[in-house]
């Protein structure tokens, strides 16, 4: 291990995972306050099997995850298991990863399973579903708990039958007698009490090496419920008497009402108009009525000027940052001499890369229904923060976090995107005033418009390197994307690495990988601009600056699947890419076609190479890099988010582009299985080497060095 | 203001009281409570909300229900028969070819759409005729995949 990577223990992964500023502050009328008369309204989407004994783990904080085995796990008479855990299913099939880990542990078929996931009434508390956690964090919990209910389970019957435990195993949800051969089922164990045992401090967990459900591919749980239409999203969320609720938007983003008038909505039968601070929305019997109000409020808005995206990085450049908010906190590394290492270098470079904001555009928008029941609130939701959301509507409704219910079904994806809580507090607002359930779905384009942004970045990068391609001084500055993955992997002797906050036009927020994406873009980039100056191959080049074995292992795999060596056809160009970041070690080596005479740009061929330790589930795994590959290849090569004055210009699918069927290449996933390391999480490190590998082979192709992203939004405009 | 009453819609009559201009996705999700089919975009882009009339894909967010009311309507829903999967949606589960699946009942409806209409679909024909729903997670290559597959299976079930 080289000191940068010692970094990385000492950060904070989840530092730049942000929480965006609350949307609303409401002056709530007091007389609002209102119980419910009318009793027994009937609460879909709530599993039979929840307990309120499992309350007890739900309202504790982070610092204290119960260590009682009854807050993570029941066994029902009938021998169904049930685990429970704060993680939310968005796509990234943690339902069947962690039900392997559940039933490789406890020795229990896999459809003997099943998770209550992101539910803050029932499920221990859990920070949220980011960070790529959910493999190194709740998997290796799930995995003690298991092997603590097994462990338990075993002393039951040993007592029961009065034999030596050592005479004991477990196996197929049965306690076995190696000697009597007589066996008793989990379930006629237990009989539906609680295993109160603690977890112990120490219990040996089933090495890698030896699993048997865990490590081996395994479909999506569920899935038939998905490919029949079952399956119950937030959006699809329904309760009786439900209506419908729409939000109206100001014009221009930080806009204040200047006038309003709502009286032709008031008229229309059964619509609900709320007017609070500056949030003004409509609830009816329906979304068309709703709309149809909606449509009939007459509202002028007051705003500032405000810069437009092609203003953008000079924006970014000259405004530092002023305020206090989660980006504002400046990150510095220095280690060496910079100022000696660039005096006596044979070569000095320096570069700028861009990259424009980006939206998540996740398939299904935000969406939330919400039902009060006295002083009680309750709201199904989706989001990667069920327990951060109960914070933004216990603080918005100025009560208790106890009297506040969030539950998660498993969502239209995510990617970041959905960390906040503004649909959950628009669909309380109004049920409040309506005193009847409302669901508040929004459209594409608020999707698109009301949600948050993947930062913009500013990226300069200068070095100090010897006549043999040696680095010998490293600097590097971002501006405000974040620190995430800004530190370099490769061992250099002198370094000066800073992200500097800064002011921002849009709202912006996390998204897959954070600022790993641009950081590496920038570094890989620019790596391959050094190997060129040097007239080195650019695997060597990067082979001879890094001694980190892990990655050396899947740059070499990658470059092998992918045939770095061989013949180019005429137009095609080679490129790499790859790095290091929440546990996570990637390459990607891309091929890319150039017309020269359209300036169209096609990638053929992507080969990702990836090693995060111990693979929980393989064909997961291949979906997750596949997947991840391709939503990089957007964000890569066309997509950007445009603005003026407040506004978005391309919110919705047939404006702003996003990857189908026909930008798709051939995608080709190398996985490295290091049983001897403990598994981490793959959903996001996963993408950063795609736009550098395809930058470096549009440079490859063309000779053209593109340094922003997306890198050809337009086609390849060539000189 | 054209009122329609009742839908035929996986083989059964369903009672309604839609407007006419109503579109055929909200009837269907917030009428009729059948929400396998999604709102994705509203604009006809996205894929999600895809149905069968008559046989063949819709876009039932941009489609009329006035336009649909004497037709065969299809959802998700329908499509097994009883707890047989159509090999369409056999072959998704067998190919994994889902993430977050919220793309998943349009690209099955879509691609049954094609195999009725042409069941030796090359790969690049399945490609070119799925261009129009959006996976976001990125499970493409696997969508391709698994039409393939269903196509196969469709063809032996014939001979």
């Amino acid at each position: 291990m080289s000191t940068q990577f010692d970094l990385e223990s000492a950060w904070e992964p989840e530092r730049y995972e942000l929480a965006a500023a609350p949307t609303y502050h409401f002056d709530i009328d007091r007389r609002e306050f209102f119980r419910f008369l009318g009793a027994g309204v009937l609460i879909v989407g709530v599993l039979k099997e929840a307990r309120a004994l499992q309350e007890s783990g739900a309202n504790q904080g982070a610092a204290s995850l119960p260590k009682e085995i009854s807050a993570w796990l029941h066994i029902g008479e009938d021998g169904r298991i049930t685990v429970y855990t704060g993680k939310v299913e968005v796509g990234q099939n943690i339902r069947t990863s962690l039900t392997q880990a559940v039933a490789e542990e406890l020795h229990v078929p896999v459809d003997a399973i099943h998770l209550v996931m992101g539910d803050t009434k029932l499920t221990p508390y859990d920070r949220g579903t980011f960070g790529s956690r959910t493999t190194p964090d709740m998997n290796l919990q799930l995995r003690k708990v298991a092997a603590a209910a097994r462990d338990t389970l075993i002393v039951l019957a040993a007592d029961q039958w009065q034999v030596d435990r050592k005479r004991l195993t477990a196996a197929d949800g049965k306690i076995r007698d190696s000697e009597s051969k007589r066996t008793v089922e989990y379930g006629a164990l237990v009989k539906g009490k609680q295993l109160t045992e603690a977890l112990p401090a120490e219990d040996p967990l089933i090495p890698a090496a030896q699993w048997k459900v865990a490590g081996q591919p395994l479909p999506k749980v569920d899935g038939r419920d998905f490919v029949t239409g079952k399956h119950r999203y937030p959006s699809d969320q329904k309760l009786p008497d439900m209506l419908y609720g729409k939000v109206l938007r100001p014009s221009f983003f930080g806009a204040t009402l200047s006038s309003l008038n709502t009286q032709d909505a008031e008229k229309i039968p059964g619509v609900v108009v709320v007017h609070d601070g500056n949030f003004v929305g409509v609830a009816a019997p329906s979304a068309e009525i709703a709309s149809r109000a909606l449509a009939t409020i007459r509202a002028e808005w007051k705003s500032q000027p405000q810069i437009s995206n092609k203003e953008l990085f000079a924006y970014l450049k000259n405004n530092p940052a002023q305020g206090s908010g989660p980006l504002d906190s400046p990150f510095r590394y220095e280690i060496g001499s910079i100022d000696k290492a660039f005096a006596s270098a044979d070569h000095r470079l320096q570069q700028t890369y861009t990259t424009n904001y980006i939206a998540h555009a996740p398939l299904e928008p935000r969406a939330a229904l919400a039902q009060w029941s006295g002083d009680d609130l309750t709201v199904w939701t989706g989001t990667q923060r069920p327990f951060g959301v109960r914070e933004e509507l216990a603080q918005t409704f100025h009560m208790p976090e106890e009297r506040v219910r969030v539950l998660m079904p498993d969502m239209g994806s995510g990617y970041g995107g959905k960390h906040t809580g503004e649909t959950a507090i628009e669909a309380a607002r109004l049920a409040r005033a309506a005193k009847r359930p409302v669901k508040v779905m929004w459209t594409r384009e608020e999707e698109f418009t009301w949600a948050y942004f993947r930062p913009a970045a500013v990226i300069d990068v200068s070095s100090a390197m010897r006549q043999d391609g040696k680095i010998t001084g490293w600097e590097f500055h971002n501006y405000n994307s974040g620190a995430a993955g800004i530190p370099t992997f490769y061992d250099i002797e002198n370094q000066r690495i800073e992200f500097h906050p800064t002011r921002y036009p849009l709202r912006q927020g996390s998204y897959r990988a954070l600022a790993a994406t641009a950081n590496h873009f920038a570094r890989e980039s620019y790596m391959d601009e050094l190997a060129h100056l040097v007239k080195m191959d650019p695997l060597e080049f990067r082979l001879k600056n890094l001694k980190n074995e892990r990655l050396r292992a899947v740059f070499e795999a990658a470059a092998r699947k992918f045939g770095w060596e061989q013949a180019k056809t005429m137009g095609h160009g080679f490129g790499m890419g790859g790095g290091f970041e929440k546990g996570g070690n990637v390459a990607t080596c891309a091929e890319v076609v150039v017309d020269r005479k359209s300036g169209e740009v096609k990638v053929v061929r992507l080969v990702t190479a990836f090693e995060c330790g111990a693979i929980v589930n393989p064909d997961g795994l291949r979906n997750q890099l596949e997947g991840a590959n391709i939503m990089a290849l957007g964000g890569a090569l066309f997509e950007a988010i445009e603005f003026a004055n407040g506004q978005i210009l391309n919110g919705r699918f047939s404006d702003y582009r996003v990857p189908r069927f026909s930008d798709v290449p051939v995608i080709e996933t190398v996985m490295i299985d290091r049983k001897d390391i403990p598994s981490a999480g793959a959903g996001e490190s996963s993408l950063m080497g795609v736009a550098p590998a395809i930058a470096n082979a549009i440079f490859d192709a063309s000779g053209m060095r593109l340094r922003s992203l997306p890198l050809v939004a337009n086609g390849l405009q060539i000189a | 203001m054209a009122t329609v009453r009742q839908l035929n819609i996986n083989g059964r009559v369903y009672d309604t009281e839609a407007d006419a201009d109503a579109s055929l996705l909200f009837v269907l999700r917030d009428h009729l409570d059948l929400t396998g089919s999604k709102y994705g975009c509203g604009e006809g882009q996205c894929g999600a909300c895809t149905v069968l009339v008559d046989g063949k894909s819709r876009r039932s967010c941009i489609t009329r229900v006035g336009d649909v009311a004497q037709k065969q309507i299809t959802t998700i829903e329908g499509l097994a028969q009883g707890d047989r999967l159509h090999p369409v949606q056999q072959a998704f589960l067998d190919e994994g070819a889902m993430q977050c699946a919220y793309c998943t009942s349009g690209m099955i409806m879509t691609a049954v759409s094609l195999l009725n209409a042409k069941r030796d679909s090359s790969a690049a024909e399945i490609a070119r005729s799925m261009e129009g729903n959006i996976c976001r997670c990125g499970t493409q290559p696997r969508i391709l995949l698994a039409v393939q597959r269903a196509a196969k299976a469709m063809n032996e079930s014939k001979q």
